[in-house]
């Protein structure tokens, strides 16, 4: 009996304690927004939103709803996330190696890079980049051509956009290129296991998929044209460009100090990830035979991988939470459009920046998710 | 086992008077916010974060304008002394918060008076000190004389969390014209974007128009396109629960109102005393009992026009001689034409 108590009293007690304070809480918000006359509920988010945003990955305009203004942000901050996460990645990984290499200059000006760019507060970065860097940009009418047909400017990055015919035949084949070379490695390593036999499967792949899209141009009836920006007169003194698609610059400065930034924290994960795979490895790989291409790709990396993966996943974690700074230079992220201009034409505090920080909890859960199911496929699978 | 429960018992117990205590009551007959303030010896009042002849703070800290004025009023007949004001400047995303919170009792900065505004988020707008209307900056040398000559695809710089947000979509749908709307929490860093060349447009009110312009690196090449594209009445806010205190407020900037009316100013006040006019007498305190339904004592008027001044001396010192709105256009009296009208103080 004693037991029983002593096992689930504290239990009990922790349980009372969260709904206790979660009830006062809520008890003490809704007597104070009595008080003061505060409505609390959703039905807002049915209502016309009347505000416009200045970039959207979906059609949107102010006669939508507060939540599809919301799916806006949501969809904003998820873009600058994803782009910044792939850059930070990449950059993080050559910065690391490099690290790592046993030439001086390389070695040395990697780690000149991370210690700046990870000792400079974020923020700082962000307004070093909008304010100072893209400001100094030239103004559409004089911008010089990029690569003959992009505009990098003041008011934005202009690209040609990707004008598709057929463009469903052309995913299909794209779709069927990925499925035969999963087949395809799935034959190669059969034969490789039972008969010793190796085939080129890196130069099959890369066969199929530049063959495969190739047909469905050729005989698929696909087509793509591009549609380059025009430069279009707005007044007498200022220009746009037409066409095409516009990156805004604080999309572009965002994303520069995002990866910049997290790039070193990554660089430092994978530096410790091939750090921490003992020499005696690699010279027991070579002394089988391997080559030096095989020790990395069947010794080093996948020992390697099981050391860096959960502190990147921190990492792109900190960089989704971190993107929410877009507010102060304008990026129309979900803080800015929804934590920011509907909140206040709506007045509805709790309701919306509850709502956002679920949708940000959700975020993070959501990519913890993966990077965990990611990282349970790699592990050492003991038999 | 017993001394097991008696704790758990004492503990719970703790817990329900610890709550019990925190929750907020509100004092239904009095006013709770005029009992903190003279507790607390200062007035805080929220303004914007530096708009010259509103609320704009110079380099050793003091503040001065219109808005601020309202504030300084409030102190003088609540306190005695319009220096005893606490400022807290706040960005147009935070005004609200900060009043339904209780981190300020009066919002004065420039804030427009809405329906919503007014009937949903907790606030109570007791009047009007200046009548303003939404208006466009662009570059002189764009040859842009007017609203209709703008095309598709302008790009217009605003601040987050404003009227203005909602007047340009309104603006613009309405002329099928499509924008990009570059929206800003900070007004200096809406200027800064604008004068980089970032937007080829600036909307605000046009007083925060003729303000801001002061700070682009140009002045002179930037005008204000003569159209207004939108009413804002811009005035003070308190919370919504203390009618007392937003009467005092109202009356606070109605007296300045008035005093202009009647030509009573900071210099005359104390001769106005032994006028003949009784609506004079009732301003300066000499007739009449007019402070009492407030709680207040029967100078509080004559302390607000002595040490504040009343709305055209206000407004002189703050926008006309600091050349923002040298012309004071529908901000004049009714009775010189303009639309400045209060209900009489009596």
């Amino acid at each position: 009996m004693n037991n029983i108590i002593k096992k689930f009293l504290p239990q009990i007690l922790a349980i009372l304690f969260v709904v206790l304070i979660f009830g006062f809480l809520t008890i003490n918000a809704q007597t104070n927004m009595d008080n003061r006359g505060i409505d609390f509920g959703f039905g807002f988010l049915s209502q016309e939103s009347s505000f416009d945003v200045q970039f959207s990955l979906i059609e949107y305009s102010g006669s939508d709803s507060y939540a599809r203004a919301f799916l806006v942000g949501l969809l904003n901050t998820l873009l600058v996330s994803f782009i910044s996460i792939i850059f930070c990645t990449i950059l993080g990984v050559i910065i690391g190696v490099a690290r790592l290499s046993s030439n001086y200059l390389i070695k040395n000006s990697a780690a000149w890079y991370v210690e700046f760019f990870r000792n400079i507060p974020l923020l700082l970065q962000i307004f070093f980049w909008y304010y100072a860097a893209l400001r100094a940009l030239p103004l559409p009418e004089k911008a010089n051509a990029w690569f003959g047909v992009t505009y990098m400017t003041v008011k934005g990055y202009y690209i040609p956009s990707m004008v598709w015919e057929n463009l469903n035949v052309f995913l299909y084949c794209g779709l069927a290129a990925i499925i035969s070379i999963i087949v395809l490695r799935n034959y190669a390593n059969n034969l490789r296991d039972n008969k010793g036999k190796q085939i080129p499967v890196l130069l099959y792949s890369l066969a199929i998929l530049i063959i495969l899209p190739l047909l469905s141009f050729l005989i698929g009836g696909v087509s793509l044209e591009f549609e380059l920006p025009q430069l279009k007169k707005l007044s007498k003194i200022s220009y746009i460009y037409e066409g095409g698609i516009s990156l805004p610059p604080e999309l572009i400065a965002l994303v520069l100090a995002l990866s910049l930034y997290t790039s070193t924290f990554v660089a430092e994960c994978v530096r410790a990830g091939i750090e921490g795979v003992s020499k005696g490895q690699k010279e027991a790989a070579a002394s089988v035979g391997l080559t030096p291409n095989q020790v990395l790709k069947l010794v080093i990396m996948p020992q390697a991988l099981r050391i860096i993966i959960p502190p990147t996943t921190n990492q792109y974690l900190n960089l989704t939470k971190n993107s929410s700074l877009a507010a102060a230079i304008a990026y129309p992220d979900l803080v800015l459009v929804f934590a920011g201009t509907a909140l206040m034409q709506t007045g509805k505090a709790i309701e919306i920046v509850s709502i956002t920080m679920l949708t940000y909890l959700t975020i993070s859960l959501t990519i913890a998710a993966i990077m965990n199911w990611y990282n349970k496929k790699i592990e050492i699978k003991e038999k | 086992m017993f001394k097991l429960v008696k704790q758990l018992t004492s503990l719970v117990a703790m817990f329900a008077v610890l709550f019990a205590f925190s929750t907020e009551t509100m004092a239904a007959k009095k006013s709770k916010t005029l009992e903190n303030t003279k507790k607390r010896g200062f007035v805080r009042c929220g303004v914007s974060q530096g708009l010259p002849g509103f609320s704009n703070a110079d380099e050793s800290g003091n503040w001065t304008g219109i808005d601020v004025d309202v504030c300084r009023a409030v102190a003088a007949a609540t306190l005695g002394d319009a220096t005893k004001v606490k400022f807290t400047p706040l960005s147009a995303k935070e005004r609200f918060t900060a009043l339904t919170s209780g981190e300020i009792d009066i919002l004065s900065r420039n804030t427009t008076w809405t329906l919503s505004r007014d009937a949903d988020i907790g606030l109570t707008f007791v009047g009007v000190n200046f009548y303003d209307g939404q208006g466009f900056m662009v570059r002189k040398g764009s040859g842009i004389k007017s609203t209709s000559e703008f095309k598709n695809g302008t790009s217009v710089c605003t601040n987050l969390g404003t009227t203005t947000e909602l007047n340009m979509r309104d603006f613009f749908d309405s002329r099928g014209i499509s924008y990009e709307p570059v929206v800003f929490e900070k007004a200096d860093e809406v200027v800064a974007a604008y004068d980089a060349g970032r937007c080829d447009t600036y909307t605000t009110d046009k007083s925060g128009l003729a303000a801001q312009r002061t700070k682009l690196s140009a002045p002179d090449d930037h005008v204000v396109l003569p159209e207004t594209i939108s009413k804002e009445p811009l005035g003070p806010v308190v919370r919504q629960g203390d009618s007392v205190w937003e009467d005092i407020v109202r009356w606070s900037l109605n007296t300045m109102i008035e005093a202009e009316e009647y030509g009573v100013n900071s210099s005359n006040a104390d001769m106005m005393k032994t006028s003949n006019n009784p609506a004079i007498k009732r301003l300066v305190g000499a007739e009449g009992e007019l402070g009492a339904a407030f709680g207040l004592d029967n100078d509080w008027n004559l302390r607000i026009i002595k040490q504040v001044g009343n709305y055209g001396e206000s407004y002189k010192r703050n926008i006309a001689d600091t050349g923002i709105l040298p012309d004071r256009g529908p901000n004049e009296l009714w009775t010189k034409g303009g639309i400045l009208y209060v209900p009489p103080a009596r």
